[in-house]
C-alpha cells in the first residue's frame, strides 16, 4: 500500500483542518472523539484496557482517559460480552465491542442476529451498539485471523454494516455508526490498519451510513467494491489506463443499507461491472449487487457482469496459498482486460 | 438482613396476581382448544408462585426479562391482560404490533420490561448488562431475569453469571428447576441435584427454595434484590417446580409419569397459598371467591376486547425494522 489519498473525492478541502494519519490511528482518534462528546459511549472486549490497549492497539491510552468504567476488559466469551451490551443499549448506553478478530464474531452470533437484530422490528426497543470487527487478509494469518464475514450480516435483517476503505472514512463511519440507534457491525480492514495513510479531518467528521462515494472516476467500466480491495481496484484501474481504458471504481463504504442508487448510476453510466471483494465469492455480498444491476440495470450492460472473489475454501495460510485464494490488482487488471474486450 | 414481613395487603396482593395468572392462563388453553387460537402458545400451570413473587420483589424502576412460563411477571408489572392477549392473537393492538408470537417480544421498556426471544438463555446476558449500565450510571436499580433448567445447561448460562460476579452487577438471576425441557427430564441433563452450584462455581450467591410457594420464592428475590441494590452483588435462587402441563400446548406430555403429576398436583401454589390465607385469617373464603370473579370478569373482558381488536395492516409488514 502506497502513502497518500489516492486522489479520492471524499479527500477533506483545504479549508478544514485535517492532518494526515494511519486508517488505524484514524479509528482510535473517531473513538475518542466520540467517548469525549458523549458519557454513554463505552468500550468492552478482550484485552483492550489498562494499558495494553488491545491486541491491535486501537484503545491504547484509552483506560487513562476514561478510566476503566468505560474501558471495559471482558473474560473471552463473545456471546457473552455482546449479549451484555444488548443489555446496556436498551437502557441507553451506547456500548463499542471490540471482537478481537472478525473471526470470532461467530462465537457471539445469536446475540447478534436473533436478539439485537430482531427487537426493533419486535418491540420498538433500539439497540444501539457498534461491533467492531478487525477483518480481512492477506497477511498472512490463517484460516482463523483472516475471515470477512460481511455476508452473513448482510443477509440479517435489522443490521447495519459497514466497511471503509480509507482513515477519513473510517473515523467518520465510526463516529456515524457510534451515533446511530441500531446495531452496526463496523468491518476493519486489517491490511489498511498501518500500511495506509490519509487526511483526516479534525474534530466532528461523521460520514453518512448508506453512502457509497466515487474512489476513482472512469467511464467505460465500474468496478464496485469495499475495504482493502477498493484500493487493489484503483491500483489496477491505473495499470490498464495505461492501455487507453478509463476505468471508474465504486466503495460502497457501508454495505447495508445498501446505496443502491450510486451503483446503478455509475453502472448505467460506464456500462460494464466488475464487482470484487476478498470474502468468498459464492454467495457473497457481490452476488447480491449483481442480481441488482442485472433486475434494474439490464438494458445498460455491454457485457456480463464480472464478479472476481476469494474461493471458496478457509483461508489459506502459506503465502502461495493464500494469493490463490485472493483477488489482488494484477487479478482485477486481467478480468478488467476482459471485461473490456468483451 | 431479612426482608420486613410481608403486610397483609401485600399478600392479599401476591394472591390476586397469582389468581389473575391462573384466570388468564386457563382462558388462553381455552381459546386454543376451541380454535380460536393462533399458532402456537405456553402455559403457566405451576409456575405462579415464581413468576409474582420474584417479579413483586422489584420496584417499578428495576428492570426484568421475563421468560415464556412467566405470565404473572408481566402482569404485576403493568402489562394488562388486554395486551397481552392482543399479542397471543397477533393483533394490531398488541405489544410488538403482531410482530411477534405468544409471550415472545413482549417487551416495554416504558414498564422496564425487557423481550425475550426463542434462544431463552439470551435473556441472560442482556439482564446482566442492563444490570452493569446501572453501575454504570450509578443508579440504584437492579435487573432480574428467568431461565429454566433447560437453558442452564448453556454454555451462555455459565459466560453471564461468571460476568455477573466479575462486576458485581446487581443482577438476581431466578432459576424455574421445572424439572423438564420440553420432554427431558432432569436426569438426562445434568449429573447434580442442584443447579444453584452452578452459580456458586462463579462466585454468585445462590439459594433454594420451594417454588410452589409464593412467600418463600417473593422472601429470597426481596433479599437478593435488596443485596444487589446495596451493592452486594448478584444472586441466583433455584426454584423447584413442576410444569403441570405440556411444553406448549400441542404438547400433550405423556412423557411425564402420572404419580409425579399427582404428587405435585397436591403442592399447587395457589391452592396452598389460598389455605394459608384462610388459616391465618387474612382473607376469609367469601374474599378468595371474590377474587376469583374479579379476575373472570378481568379475563373476559379482555378476550372481548382482543378479540375484537384489529388485524395488523400488512402495508406495514417493514415499519419498525430500523430505529428512526
Amino acid at each position: 500500500m502506497t502513502d497518500g489519498n489516492f486522489g479520492f473525492s471524499a479527500a477533506p478541502s483545504r479549508d478544514v483542518a485535517s492532518r494526515h494519519m494511519s486508517y488505524i490511528e484514524a479509528i482510535s482518534e473517531g473513538l475518542a472523539h466520540e467517548m469525549r462528546r458523549d458519557p454513554d459511549v463505552l468500550v468492552l472486549g478482550e484485552d483492550i484496557g489498562g494499558e495494553f490497549g488491545g491486541a491491535f492497539k486501537v484503545t491504547k491510552g484509552f483506560a487513562a482517559e476514561f478510566g476503566d468504567r468505560r474501558v471495559m476488559n471482558t473474560p473471552m466469551t463473545e456471546l457473552g460480552f455482546i449479549g451484555a451490551a444488548n443489555g446496556m443499549a436498551l437502557m441507553g448506553l451506547r456500548p463499542v465491542i471490540e471482537v478481537q478478530f472478525a473471526d470470532f464474531i461467530s462465537t457471539g452470533f445469536d446475540a447478534i442476529v436473533q436478539f439485537a437484530a430482531t427487537t426493533h422490528y419486535r418491540w420498538n426497543a433500539p439497540v444501539p451498539w457498534v461491533i467492531r470487527a478487525p477483518a480481512d487478509g492477506g497477511i498472512r494469518s490463517g484460516p482463523f485471523h483472516s475471515q470477512n464475514p460481511e455476508a452473513w450480516f448482510v443477509h440479517t435483517p435489522g443490521l447495519k454494516v459497514v466497511a471503509p476503505a480509507t482513515p477519513a472514512d473510517a473515523k467518520g463511519l465510526l463516529q456515524s455508526a457510534i451515533r446511530d440507534d441500531n446495531p452496526v457491525i463496523y468491518f476493519e480492514s486489517k491490511p489498511l490498519y498501518r500500511s495506509l495513510k490519509g487526511e483526516v479531518p479534525d474534530g466532528d467528521c461523521p460520514v453518512p451510513l448508506g453512502a457509497a462515494r466515487i474512489a476513482r472516476e472512469g467511464s467505460d467500466a465500474t468496478v464496485v467494491t469495499y475495504g482493502a480491495m477498493v484500493h487493489q481496484a484503483i491500483e489496477a484501474a491505473a495499470a490498464i489506463a495505461a492501455h487507453g481504458a478509463s476505468v471508474e471504481v465504486l466503495d460502497l463504504r457501508t454495505l447495508k443499507p445498501l446505496d443502491t442508487d450510486s451503483v446503478l448510476r455509475s453502472v448505467e453510466k460506464t456500462g460494464r461491472a466488475l464487482i470484487t471483494h476478498a470474502a468468498n465469492r459464492l454467495a457473497g455480498v457481490g452476488a447480491e449487487i449483481a442480481a441488482i444491476i442485472v433486475e434494474e440495470a439490464f438494458e445498460y450492460l455491454d457485457a456480463p457482469i464480472v464478479r472476481v472473489g476469494g474461493l471458496d475454501v478457509p483461508v489459506p495460510f502459506s503465502p502461495p496459498l493464500e494469493d490463490a485464494y485472493r483477488p489482488n490488482a494484477r487479478t482485477l487488471a486481467g478480468a478488467l482486460d476482459r471485461l473490456l474486450a468483451y | 438482613m431479612v426482608p420486613v414481613p410481608l403486610t397483609p395487603y401485600e399478600r392479599r396482593d401476591l394472591h390476586y396476581w397469582m389468581r389473575l395468572t391462573r384466570t388468564l392462563d386457563d382462558q388462553i388453553i381455552t381459546l386454543w382448544k376451541q380454535g380460536r387460537g393462533v399458532g402456537g402458545t405456553f402455559n403457566q400451570r405451576g409456575h405462579e408462585a415464581i413468576s409474582v413473587g420474584a417479579g413483586a420483589a422489584l420496584g417499578p424502576d428495576d428492570v426484568v426479562a421475563p421468560m415464556h412460563r412467566d405470565l404473572g411477571c408481566y402482569l404485576l408489572r403493568g402489562m394488562t391482560p388486554e395486551r397481552l392477549l392482543a399479542s397471543q392473537l397477533g393483533r394490531a393492538t398488541s405489544i410488538n404490533g403482531g410482530r411477534d408470537a405468544n409471550l415472545h417480544g413482549c417487551g416495554d421498556l416504558s414498564l422496564n420490561i425487557i423481550g425475550f426471544v426463542s434462544h431463552l438463555p439470551q435473556s441472560l446476558p442482556v439482564a446482566v448488562g442492563a444490570a452493569m449500565s446501572f453501575t454504570y450510571r450509578r443508579e440504584p436499580r437492579v435487573a432480574m431475569t428467568f431461565v429454566g433448567d433447560g437453558s442452564s445447561n448453556t454454555g451462555l448460562f455459565h459466560e453471564s453469571l461468571n460476568l455477573a460476579a466479575v462486576h458485581r452487577a446487581p443482577f438476581v438471576l431466578i432459576i424455574e428447576n421445572n424439572q423438564y425441557a420440553y420432554s427431558t427430564p432432569l436426569s438426562q441433563q445434568m449429573a447434580i441435584d442442584d443447579i444453584a452450584i452452578r452459580a456458586t462455581a462463579h462466585g454468585v450467591r445462590s439459594t433454594i427454595v420451594d417454588g410452589n410457594e409464593v412467600e418463600a420464592v417473593h422472601a429470597a428475590a426481596q433479599e437478593a434484590v435488596d443485596r444487589a441494590r446495596d451493592g452486594g452483588g448478584p444472586t441466583a435462587i433455584e426454584c423447584k417446580t413442576m410444569r403441570m402441563l405440556g411444553h406448549a400446548i400441542h404438547d400433550g406430555a405423556e412423557y411425564v409419569p402420572a404419580e409425579l403429576l399427582a404428587n405435585w398436583e397436591r403442592l399447587d401454589p395457589i391452592d396452598r397459598f389460598e389455605r394459608a390465607l384462610l388459616e391465618d385469617g387474612a382473607m376469609t373464603s367469601a374474599q378468595i371467591s371474590a377474587v376469583a370473579a374479579q379476575c373472570r370478569d378481568r379475563v373476559a373482558a379482555a378476550v372481548v376486547h382482543a378479540e375484537g381488536a384489529d388485524w395488523p395492516d400488512p402495508a406495514t409488514v417493514t415499519d419498525g425494522i430500523y430505529a428512526p
